[in-house]
């Protein structure tokens, strides 16, 4: 895909390809979603150890996975778009804040409804909630940044610089609450403990997360084309397209 | 180029001090903030001096959100932000000075004011020291990163709450061990740990922002 | 997998209110998000239209 997106930089000619790709990746994140539910309820054992609460993982962990995944994808986007200066790359980066916010939301939500009946409680203050959590307030920083400045490539440079500066504290983030942790022994509950996994387990997962990011290449694209009608309005091509609409 | 450094922050005091109301009235605030804990948490002195080290640094967070968004306000409304970035001088130097002078009528005063503080939550003394070299390490830290943060959202509509929402985020690394070096005192461990990870930190703003501040004024007045 | 019967798959051995509350609650953010970029769509093309035609007119 990087390499359409670079023959294809120009917003003239990646809208419509751009429309051509969305169908197809919403069929396939349909097609993976079905095969992993299918997986995660019928096919993976009960969990030896937490009976069927377990189940919460085949959409927590993809969505962990996600959140995680998108913001380095955004952060490399928008450092791409400030460096280079390219159109396209800035507005991708845009397209896949809301969805990476979205998956940080389900993950925390998800955690919360898996960590009540595992360890008898919604939120524990650990390493990898807590490095979620500022997750979704850099995801809400960097979307109110770039809505709040109305000259299009001031946002763009803008965005770039938070989300790179974002994108480096998060690791910090998680090593320091990692260790403030370990100084307050309060944190009873061992996380890293994982139950060795039964293989359809983990197929499942992976297969979920596959459809997570089908889904969110599907939403990004179209988001994008949304972005690029907007900004390009007076555009010769975009004035093209809605003589055909209408 | 030191002496370009000498030059803005001596400027810059000396603009803090033609406004002197505006320093004192971001220290009443970290007072008053400090002050309001007990009176909401009760007067149990055990429980005040598990929770003061944390209340103070949240306290000196948000002291220091209410006078970032001067740090630059003033020199874009009368424009010597564009003389500045139109100067031959490194704007990262330019830019540093004024968020040392910055710290020093904004942080300085609330590291100062810390330990008296810590009175009213029956802290020991040696816990105060610590609580002190703490705030002396962080507060420059919060005026680095909150200089990021203040150049991006220089001259936008509500950019007060949006500066918030953007920095307090990055500011937790500091508060964590800046309020995890007195916890750890009075907990019965050697704070050296959590205090040379803050100097670390200090070091490491210290090196990036002031440059990443100036790329993001440069975009802010193109 | 056999579930035996339907209400035991419902019943997820006693964990069914965390277990579909969290897929539910996927299911209510994807198809919040989808929803937010089909009106966000119809908004922009209504606007580019009218825009289109006013260009027309002037």
């Amino acid at each position: 895909m990087a390499l359409n997106i670079f023959k294809y930089s120009s917003p003239a000619s990646f809208y419509p390809l751009a429309g051509k790709m969305v169908p197809v990746f919403y069929g396939l994140a349909a097609v993976f979603t079905i095969v992993g539910l299918y997986i995660s309820f019928f096919v993976a054992p009960t969990d030896a150890t937490q009976g069927e609460a377990y189940r919460i993982i085949f959409i927590h962990v993809p969505a962990a996975w996600m959140s995680m995944f998108i913001y380095i994808v955004m952060a490399i986007w928008a450092g791409l778009g400030l460096v280079l200066n390219t159109r396209l790359s800035s507005m991708m980066a845009q397209a896949l804040a809301p969805t990476g916010a979205m998956f940080t939301f389900v993950a925390l939500i998800t955690g919360a409804f898996w960590g009540k009946p595992t360890w008898g409680t919604w939120w524990e203050w650990d390493a990898r909630m807590t490095s979620e959590l500022i997750l979704l307030f850099l995801y809400i920083g960097y979307m109110s940044l770039t809505a709040a400045i109305d000259d299009v490539r001031r946002a763009d440079k803008a965005g770039a610089i938070l989300a790179m500066v974002g994108g480096i504290n998060v690791p910090i983030i998680y090593f320091s609450v990692k260790w403030w942790n370990t100084l307050h022994q309060g944190a009873s509950v061992s996380l890293t403990s994982s139950p060795s996994m039964a293989k359809t387990m983990l197929l499942g997962m992976l297969i979920m997360a596959i459809a997570a990011w089908m889904y969110s290449i599907a939403v990004a694209l179209s988001r994008v084309r949304l972005l690029m009608l907007e900004r390009e309005k007076s555009s010769a091509w975009v004035q093209e397209i809605l003589e055909q609409k209408s | 180029m030191g002496k370009l450094f000498i030059r803005v922050i001596r400027r810059d005091l000396l603009l803090a001090y033609r406004r002197r109301a505006d320093v004192l009235t971001t220290l009443f605030f970290f007072v008053i903030v400090v002050s309001l804990f007990p009176l909401g948490v009760g007067p149990e002195m055990k429980t005040l001096r598990l929770i003061a080290p944390g209340v103070v640094w949240v306290a000196a967070l948000l002291a220091s959100m209410l006078s970032l968004q001067r740090l630059f306000a003033a020199d874009y409304q009368d424009g010597t932000l564009e003389q500045m970035l139109l100067a031959p001088h490194p704007l990262g130097v330019i830019v540093l000075g004024k968020i040392v002078a910055h710290w020093m009528v904004s942080g300085l005063p609330l590291a100062l004011m810390a330990p008296l503080l810590g009175l009213q939550f029956d802290l020991p003394p040696e816990a105060l020291g610590i609580l002190f070299i703490a705030l002396l390490l962080g507060t420059p830290i919060l005026s680095l990163i909150g200089a990021v943060g203040a150049a991006l959202t220089l001259g936008l509509r509500g950019g007060g709450v949006l500066l918030s929402l953007l920095v307090l985020p990055l500011y937790i690394p500091a508060l964590i061990f800046g309020a995890g070096a007195v916890e750890a005192y009075i907990a019965g461990v050697s704070p050296e740990g959590h205090l040379s990870l803050l100097a670390a930190l200090l070091i490491f703003s210290g090196l990036a922002t002031p440059w990443i501040t100036a790329l993001a004024l440069r975009i802010a007045m193109e | 997998m056999n579930w035996g019967s339907w209400s035991n798959f419902i019943d997820m051995g006693g964990r069914g209110f965390y277990v579909w509350g969290s897929y539910f609650i996927t299911l209510i953010c994807i198809v919040f998000e989808l929803g937010l970029l089909a009106r966000q769509k119809r908004a922009l093309w209504q606007r580019l239209t009218q825009l289109m035609k006013l260009n027309k007119q002037g």
